[in-house]
C-alpha cells in the first residue's frame, strides 16, 4: 500500500480556502520555516479512501478475537463511548478547572471524577484515588512515589523494593525511576510466591513489595496476606499491580488483602480502549497510610459544591489537569451500566472463558503450572519447539486463521509461553472457533511444520524481521 | 560443551583471566535463552563493581536481562564493538563477544563460581 505521501500530487488540496479578507499577520522571522513543510498534498476522497483502506487493514477488538494475555483485551462498549461524546463532557475545556470562578462550569466534571474516585476506592477496599495517572506503568510510578514519599516522611531510609519475578513485567522500572533499588524474588516451582523467599529477602532496608495477584503465572497468590503481614510487622508497604484485577474484580479487594497502595488499568479492567494510544488511564489507590501523600488537586465536596484542594503532604501533580479524563467518563459509564452485580459477573465470566479455553487445549498443550488459573492460562510450547515450531510460529499461524496471537514469551519464567486471556466479552462459539485453530495448529506441527514457519501469508505483511527492527532503529519519519 | 579456561555464574556470565586481567561475558546457552539479540548496555570505563553487581544488561526481541559482574573489580575496558554489532553475542559468545574488562579482582572470589562441569551440570538441571 502507498504511503500519503507516495500518493502526494503537487497543488491538489481538500480546501479551497476563500480569499483572505483580513491584514495577514506577519510572524517574526525566527519563527517561521525556511522552506514549506513536507506535507502530502491530497483531495479530501483520496484521504478519506486511504484511511478507511488502513482501518480495515487494521487487528483490532472490533474485528477479531484478541486473547493477548495480560492485557485484559475485553470489548469497549460503544454505550461508554456515546456517553464520553455528550456535549458537556467532550466540550468542557479543561483551563475551566485552573480558576475557582469557573468551577461552576465544571460541576459535573468534578462530581463524576470524585464518584468515579470512590467507586474504584470501594471496588479495591482502598480509602481513596486518584485518577491522574495516564497509564498503568504511570500509576506504577506514582504509587512507588507515594510509598517513598511515606518512608520520607517518617525519617526511613529504607530503599528496595521486592519484585517477585512473576509480578508485572514494568515493576522493577517503575521502583527504579521512583529512586529504588530493586530486589528480584524467584518464584516457587508450582507458580506462587513463597512466605519463606520474601522472609529470605526481608531485612531493615526493604521499604516494601510489588505484587501482581492473580500473578503473570495466571495464579492467585495463596500467601498474599501473610507475605502483606510480614512487610507491615516491618514498617514495609505492599503495592498491587491492578494489572490482573479483572479476575477478582467485585470477589476479592486488594485492600482487604492487606494492600496499601494499588493501580487500576482502566484501559483493561474497566473496558476503556487499550493499546496503541487507548489513551490509556492507571488510577491509583491508597489506604489509611498513603492518604495524605496523593497527587493533587483532589476534587472534594464543599459546601458550594465540588472544588479542588491540594493535600499539605501532597507528592504534586503527577498528570496534567486530571489525566486522560475521557476514559474516566468511559469507565464511569461501564460501572453505572453493569453494576455492583454485574461487575462480579465480568470477573467470574473471565475466569470461566480462561479455564473453558484450558481445559480444551491442556491435553495438547502443556501447561506451565499445574494449580488452577484464573482470568489467563499460560502454556509452554517447548514440545513443540523440540519439533522445530516454536512459540512465535504458534503465534503467526493464528493470525492466518483470524485470531490475534496470545501474548508469548512473557512471563519470562516460562519458556516459548503461551499466554491466552479470553476475557469475558467473547462467546463460546468464538471460543470454540480459536480453540479449533490452536488444535489444528498442534497437528500441523507434525504433519506440515513449514506452513507454520511460514505463517502469516494472509495478512498485509509476512513475517516481519523483529531482529532487523530492533537492531536498526529508523524513528526519522 | 563449555571452554575449560572460564568459570562460570548461575546467571550465566563467564570470566576468564588473562595477565590480571579478568574478562567477562554471557554463555552460549544464555545467549540462546536470549534469542538474538537487539542491544548491549555496557557499564563506564572507570565504574567500581562489587561481585554481583548490575553491570551491564542486553536485550533481545524477547526480553531483557540484566548481566551481573561475576567478581568484584575496576572497569577497564568495554567491548565497543557490541555497541554497533550485539549479533556477535549470538555468535561467538566467548571471543568477540565479550563485554567488558575487570582488573584489581580479588582471585580469591573466582572460587565462588563454577568450573566448566558444574556450569554444564547447572545448565542440564536448567532444561528440566
Amino acid at each position: 500500500m502507498q504511503l500519503s505521501y507516495e500518493k502526494s500530487v503537487p497543488g491538489r488540496r481538500a480546501i479551497a480556502l476563500d480569499p483572505l479578507d483580513v491584514p495577514e499577520a506577519v510572524l517574526p522571522a525566527a519563527l517561521c520555516r525556511k522552506e514549506p513543510a513536507a506535507l502530502p498534498e491530497l483531495g479530501e476522497l483520496d484521504v478519506v479512501r486511504h484511511f478507511t483502506r488502513l482501518s480495515k487493514l487494521n487487528f483490532g477488538i472490533d474485528s477479531h478475537f484478541y486473547p493477548l494475555g495480560s492485557c485484559t483485551m475485553k470489548y469497549n462498549p460503544k454505550l461508554a463511548e456515546a456517553v464520553a461524546a455528550l456535549s458537556g463532557f467532550a466540550h468542557l475545556h479543561p483551563h475551566l478547572s485552573t480558576s475557582p470562578a469557573f468551577w461552576k462550569h465544571c460541576q459535573g466534571a468534578f462530581e463524576l471524577i470524585h464518584e468515579t474516585e470512590q467507586w474504584l476506592a470501594e471496588i479495591a477496599g482502598m480509602k481513596d484515588v486518584t485518577l491522574q495517572p495516564i497509564a498503568g506503568a504511570h500509576g506504577e510510578l506514582t504509587g512507588t512515589l507515594l510509598m517513598a514519599a511515606y518512608h520520607r516522611d517518617r525519617g526511613s531510609k529504607k530503599d528496595t523494593i521486592l519484585i517477585p519475578d512473576s509480578a508485572h513485567g514494568t515493576n522493577p522500572a517503575s521502583a527504579a525511576i521512583a529512586g529504588f533499588k530493586v530486589l528480584e524474588i524467584p518464584s516457587h516451582e508450582d507458580g506462587t510466591l513463597r512466605l519463606d523467599s520474601v522472609k529470605a529477602a526481608m531485612n531493615d532496608s526493604v521499604a516494601g513489595i510489588m505484587m501482581t495477584c492473580p500473578n503473570t503465572h495466571g495464579l492467585f497468590e495463596p500467601a498474599v496476606a501473610e507475605i502483606a503481614d510480614l512487610m507491615h510487622a516491618n514498617d514495609a508497604l505492599v503495592y498491587y499491580d491492578g494489572a490482573n484485577l479483572n479476575a477478582i474484580m467485585g470477589i476479592a479487594r486488594p485492600g482487604d488483602l492487606g494492600f496499601d497502595v494499588m493501580h487500576y488499568n482502566l484501559h483493561k479492567t474497566f473496558a476503556t480502549p487499550h493499546g496503541m494510544g487507548g489513551p490509556g488511564s492507571g488510577p491509583v489507590g491508597v489506604g489509611e497510610r498513603l492518604a495524605p501523600y496523593l497527587p493533587g488537586p483532589r476534587v472534594v465536596k464543599g459546601e458550594d459544591g465540588f472544588e479542588l484542594r491540594n493535600l499539605e503532604k501532597s507528592i504534586g501533580r503527577v498528570a496534567a489537569f486530571f489525566g486522560n479524563f475521557m476514559m474516566a467518563v468511559r469507565a464511569y459509564a461501564y460501572m453505572s451500566h453493569l453494576g455492583k452485580d454485574g461487575l462480579r459477573q465480568a470477573s467470574e465470566n473471565a475466569v470461566l472463558n480462561a479455564n473453558y479455553i484450558f481445559a480444551q487445549l491442556k491435553h495438547v498443550y502443556e501447561p506451565a503450572f499445574d494449580l488452577p488459573f484464573m482470568h489467563e492460562c499460560v502454556f509452554t510450547a517447548v514440545p513443540q519447539a523440540k519439533k522445530g515450531v516454536r512459540a512465535l510460529d504458534i503465534a503467526k499461524a493464528l493470525l492466518d486463521r483470524g485470531f490475534h496471537a496470545p501474548t508469548v514469551y512473557f512471563p519470562l519464567t516460562v519458556k516459548e509461553s503461551l499466554m491466552i486471556e479470553p476475557t469475558e466479552t467473547e462467546s463460546r462459539e468464538t471460543m470454540d472457533e480459536f480453540c479449533d485453530a490452536m488444535l489444528e495448529i498442534a497437528e500441523a506441527v507434525d504433519s506440515d511444520p513449514e506452513s507454520l514457519r511460514e505463517a502469516p501469508k494472509t495478512m498485509p505483511v509476512g513475517r516481519l524481521d523483529e531482529v532487523r527492527a530492533a537492531r536498526q532503529l529508523n524513528c526519522a519519519c | 560443551m563449555f571452554p575449560k579456561d572460564m568459570k562460570f555464574t548461575k546467571d550465566h556470565e563467564w570470566v576468564r583471566e588473562e595477565d590480571g586481567v579478568y574478562t567477562v561475558g554471557i554463555t552460549a546457552f544464555a545467549a540462546e535463552q536470549l534469542g538474538d539479540i537487539t542491544y548491549v548496555e555496557l557499564p563506564e570505563v572507570g565504574a567500581e563493581m562489587e561481585q554481583g553487581d548490575s553491570a551491564a544488561s542486553v536485550e533481545s526481541v524477547k526480553a531483557a536481562s540484566d548481566v551481573y559482574a561475576p567478581v568484584g573489580g575496576r572497569v577497564c575496558d568495554i567491548n565497543h564493538d557490541l555497541e554497533s554489532a550485539p549479533e556477535l553475542v549470538n555468535q561467538d559468545p566467548y571471543e568477540q563477544g565479550w563485554f567488558f574488562r575487570l582488573e584489581g579482582v580479588r582471585p580469591a572470589q573466582l572460587k565462588t563460581l563454577l568450573d566448566a562441569d558444574a556450569y554444564e551440570k547447572y545448565v542440564g538441571e536448567q532444561e528440566h
